[in-house]
């Protein structure tokens, strides 16, 4: 945690109230996200007990299964939730931009400019906690492989329509939520500690119910009161006030609610199917709600000017899903190969370079975060002065002097990063400190080709300005070579590419299939 | 000793009289040339104690496979340990053609290679064909694309190589010598890759562990002699950090000695210095507190005690000169867990007038050597004890850079904090603990370090 958050947090502590992190909001959010708050049965791996879904915040739709352990109705759950998340998924396949793109042409070997589709919007999924997001990954991974009578006619138990789609879909929502900053599918107790810190711990934050209690507590309650309350507060059943946002559930609530409700349903009793779906919606409706408060608070933030532009690569990573579903390929493999997951490594690596760095430049809390950690520097320009390289060309490589009051980790020749207006970056470094207090910049490109820099290139005295120690937009790393290519040391190429075998094979069948 | 393998492990250093250091280096160095030159694998892998000449087997292997007429690639992990490589290699074999492939940026190689005459240096691999070796990063190597692999390449400092940078250089050669410090930093990732835990080719585990998993018969050789670390440190730094793989000293007691030409003033500092001359090594404990990382009280002791070794006139006797070699400002290294520490203990001693002394994070400090360590323990006042200030690797390189004294500033109560944070990692399926883990190597070394205990109130 950094020196910032930490201030932030004793802040809360003292004012009973959840401090700003951001002064604008660094994720998209859709105007029309799909809200999932899904639910699970104790003590059995992927058994959804129901899900409240949709994107309306008065009508969600309720879907719920009476007995979690008979399969028949899991499908016929999974079944329904893939005919209400599909529609939304799908709805924004086929309006497209146009936008060019350099491809290697594969007869002439030559980068060529091509016209690609992409996407002009792209879904968004909300679910209340990072468990959540690990739930739907989950539910991924148990219904990408499932065959249905329609593809495979012969399969034992074919799987409803449209599960497995479904399942490829949330692998990919899932797979994309860890890229830092992507925002296809985001957890609400992420969103809001990213925002906000509160007086209580990481852990506690976990929490939807005690992190909105700190963030908006009810008129004249201190945070801390109200979170206490959202935690442990039971009625006079000793159900909790505020039930957990899931997927797991409390277990007194199973206990003494759900469980003998379920025997009645077991027992073929007339209403307890109803009497189920009401629990299930009773505990599902306060996580619904603060949700979508969490929504209200989070859309009251200015998003950050270059949120956009991660956005956009979310439309890109929904548009080649979108092909690939398309294309007929097979579902994603069930673990990745030593060449992808390389790639996906470095690929969160540069997203995460990136996202630091656009979230300081977009938000000037978040640069004094970084300026307090030695990062960054604001100052103002004292003197200019004029200075040239020593090449057979001369480029100019002004001098400039700079007070602060910031204290930045600096050595010589350390490279520094201006962001200019128009959201370029000009490079430059740190020469030695000044005689009198301050420092002395050597800028070192950004001021056009010509032997006089561009006008505006070159701050001015009493100027304000900032500098970077992290450059702003991170190149991402060498290019790997093909999984047939994959190299003795990590075990020459996957077996399945090399037998020519197709890798989405499905799940064997085994003696557990049929319990 | 018989480890599970079965491979008789080295006595004890106190043992027996009769080991001959040298000649056991020698031993292991034959074999593992031989594996090299004339092996029938394609790799050979090496572990290497702190100082036990990996730089030299480097050196030694790079000029064998060359006058044997094979081409060689040499990869590193960063600038420095290339530019270092070369000048070694251009100090045994002047007339070696070596190449430098460096990056494309200014100031990308040391200005001295320019002063070799057989040293090429380019940005273009192009321009290096025919050298009998080229050397450079891992991340250069990366970017670079031939239409034949080289025969041979030695990777230095594997362990400190991650595994998705061995992919990207792998199909660059056909056979490679691994060579590394398997207790130091292991490499890691800014973003969570706990998806990949357990497979073979995890892309965040080292590359040493990946070719292994995929190639478990290779043939494995370590060094068995450390040449940096005193006799006063190498059972400590073994016991702790190498338990299955026993190191010893080169030298033995007495062969090394540091003084002072200033008598101690009776101050904490200076106490604790006269500890270290003594006995390798100086506890200078600050009484019990929770402070920020860069506790004032605590960065001033270490600049104090860089200024007193400085000023009392340290003189250093070793086997590498008969007369004592006075113990100047670039024989001295400040060690610390953080890089604002690093940057506290700069401010701290250009405020004392101590200019020259290399201050900077285990990570930088990683295969470098020097007389005398002043090290701000990790754990020094905090309220808690993270994964992170666990990690073996960085105790290990902290306590493992000297060859006369390391002194350890620490504040009171590392032993309780340790207590009251046992390791909580999740174990996953498929990974190999590393043993031992940190929290058993911070005990280790607390407990000798308690032996030579200065207690101080700044």
């Amino acid at each position: 945690m950094s020196l910032i958050q930490t201030l932030a947090r004793m802040e809360a502590v003292a004012s009973g109230r959840a401090a700003p992190l951001t002064t604008v909001r660094h994720r998209h959010l859709s105007e029309r996200p799909l809200v999932l708050v899904p639910m699970t049965t104790a003590g059995e791996a992927g058994a959804p007990l129901g899900v409240l879904v949709g994107t309306d915040r008065e009508k969600p739709q309720l879907l719920a299964v009476p007995q979690p352990r008979d399969r028949e109705l899991r499908f016929a759950f999974l079944a329904e939730l893939a005919e209400s998340v599909l529609p939304y998924v799908d709805g924004f396949a086929d309006a497209v931009e146009w936008e060019e793109r350099k491809e290697t042409d594969p007869e002439t070997g030559k980068r060529v400019a091509v016209q690609v589709e992409l996407c002009a919007d792209a879904p968004q999924l909300i679910v209340p906690s990072t468990a959540g997001i690990d739930f739907v990954r989950l539910l991924g991974r148990s219904m990408r492989f499932r065959r249905t009578a329609e593809q495979e006619p012969e399969t034992p138990y074919p799987a409803p329509p449209h599960v497995p789609l479904l399942g490829r879909w949330f692998t990919h929502f899932g797979e994309r939520s860890r890229v830092p900053g992507a925002s296809l599918l985001l957890a609400m107790t992420g969103l809001l500690s990213r925002h906000w810190a509160t007086g209580q711990s990481m852990l506690e934050d976990q929490h939807l119910g005690a992190l909105l209690a700190w963030i908006d507590p009810p008129p004249g309650e201190s945070g801390q009161v109200a979170a206490e309350r959202a935690e442990t507060g039971r009625d006079a059943d000793g159900q909790l006030l505020c039930p957990p946002a899931g997927p797991a559930t409390d277990p007194a609530f199973d206990n003494r609610l759900l469980s003998p409700a379920m025997a009645r349903y077991d027992a073929g009793l007339s209403g307890a199917e109803e009497e189920v779906r009401a629990l299930i919606e009773g505990q599902l409706r306060p996580t619904w709600d603060a949700v979508w408060q969490g929504l209200d608070l989070l859309r009251a933030l200015p998003p950050g000017a270059r949120v956009a532009d991660r956005w956009k690569r979310d439309r890109w990573s929904y548009t080649a899903h979108r092909d690939r579903v398309r294309a007929g390929e097979p579902p994603q493999p069930r673990r990745d190969d030593a060449v992808t997951a390389a790639q996906k490594l470095a690929s969160r690596e540069t997203a995460q370079a990136q996202l630091d760095a656009q979230e300081a430049l977009d938000d000037p809390l978040v640069m004094a975060g970084r300026r307090l950690s030695g990062e960054a520097m604001c100052g103002t320009v004292v003197h200019v002065e004029m200075a040239y390289s020593e090449s057979r060309r001369p480029t100019p490589r002004p001098l400039v002097t700079l007070r602060t009051e910031d204290r930045p980790q600096l050595s010589e020749n350390v490279k520094l990063y201006r962001p200019l207006p128009d959201g370029r970056t000009q490079p430059a470094e740190f020469v030695s400190y000044a005689a009198g207090g301050g420092l002395v910049v050597r800028l070192t490109g950004g001021m056009g080709r010509g032997k006089e820099p561009e006008p505006g290139s070159v701050p001015e005295a009493d100027d304000a300005v900032t500098w970077t120690l992290f450059e702003h937009s991170p190149r991402g790393g060498p290019e790997l070579p093909d999984p047939e290519d994959t190299p003795w040391t990590h075990g020459g190429p996957p077996a399945a590419a090399a037998a020519g075998a197709p890798a989405d094979a499905p799940d064997p069948v085994t003696a557990e299939d049929f319990l | 000793m018989t480890r599970p393998d079965g491979r008789t492990s080295l006595p004890a250093q106190r043992g027996e009289r009769s080991f001959d250091p040298a000649a056991a280096a020698a031993a292991a160095t034959d074999a593992i040339l031989h594996d090299t030159l004339h092996g029938t694998r394609r790799g050979v892998v090496v572990d290497s104690p702190p100082g036990a000449g990996k730089s030299t087997l480097v050196v030694r292997a790079a000029r064998e496979l060359a006058a044997a007429g094979r081409p060689l690639m040499v990869v590193a992990q960063t600038n420095a340990q290339v530019d270092d490589l070369v000048l070694r290699l251009a100090d045994k074999d002047p007339g070696l053609p070596v190449g430098r492939l460096h990056s494309s940026e200014a100031n990308a190689f040391d200005p001295a290679l320019a002063e070799l005459p057989s040293v090429r240096t380019s940005a273009k691999i192009a321009d290096l064909a025919g050298m009998d070796i080229v050397v450079s990063t891992a991340a250069k190597w990366a970017y670079t694309k031939v239409d034949t692999p080289w025969g041979h390449a030695i990777v230095d400092e594997a362990y400190q190589m991650r595994s998705d940078a061995l992919l990207s250089v792998a199909g660059l050669f056909e056979r490679a010598l691994f060579v590394g410090d398997p207790g130091q930093l292991d490499p890691f990732s800014v973003v969570g890759a706990d998806q990949w835990a357990g497979l073979a080719y995890d892309p965040s585990s080292s590359a040493v562990a990946t070719l292994l998993a995929h190639n478990p018969d290779l043939p494995q050789h370590r060094l068995p002699v450390s040449w940096r670390l005193p006799a006063s440190a190498a059972p400590l730094v073994s016991d702790a950090f190498y338990p299955y793989t026993r190191f010893r000293s080169g030298t033995d007691h007495g062969d090394r000695r540091l003084a002072f030409g200033v008598a101690g003033d009776g101050s904490g500092v200076d106490r604790v210095l006269d500890e270290a001359a003594e006995s390798g090594w100086g506890l200078l404990e600050l009484p019990a507190r929770h402070t920020p990382r860069t506790d004032p009280e605590a960065v001033r002791a270490t600049a104090l005690v860089v200024r007193r070794l400085l000023d009392r006139g340290g003189a250093a006797t070793s086997e590498n000169s008969p007369d004592p070699v006075p113990l100047t400002a670039d024989r001295i290294a400040v060690g610390t867990a953080h890089r604002d520490q690093a940057a506290a203990v700069r401010a701290a001693l250009s405020d004392l007038g101590v200019h020259g002394v290399t201050v900077d994070t285990a990570n930088r400090l990683q295969g470098r050597e020097f007389d005398v360590t002043v090290v701000l323990h990790p754990l020094s006042g905090r309220p808690d004890a993270t994964a992170f200030h666990l990690e073996t690797g960085r105790l290990c390189v902290l306590a493992s850079r000297h060859r006369h004294a390391c002194i350890v500033v620490c504040r009171e109560g590392v032993a309780e904090l340790l207590d009251e944070h046992p390791s909580t990692e999740p174990v996953q399926l498929g990974v190999t603990v590393k043993f031992p883990d940190g929290w058993e190597a911070n005990h280790a070394v607390l407990a000798h370090l308690a032996e030579h205990r200065v207690r101080w109130r700044p």
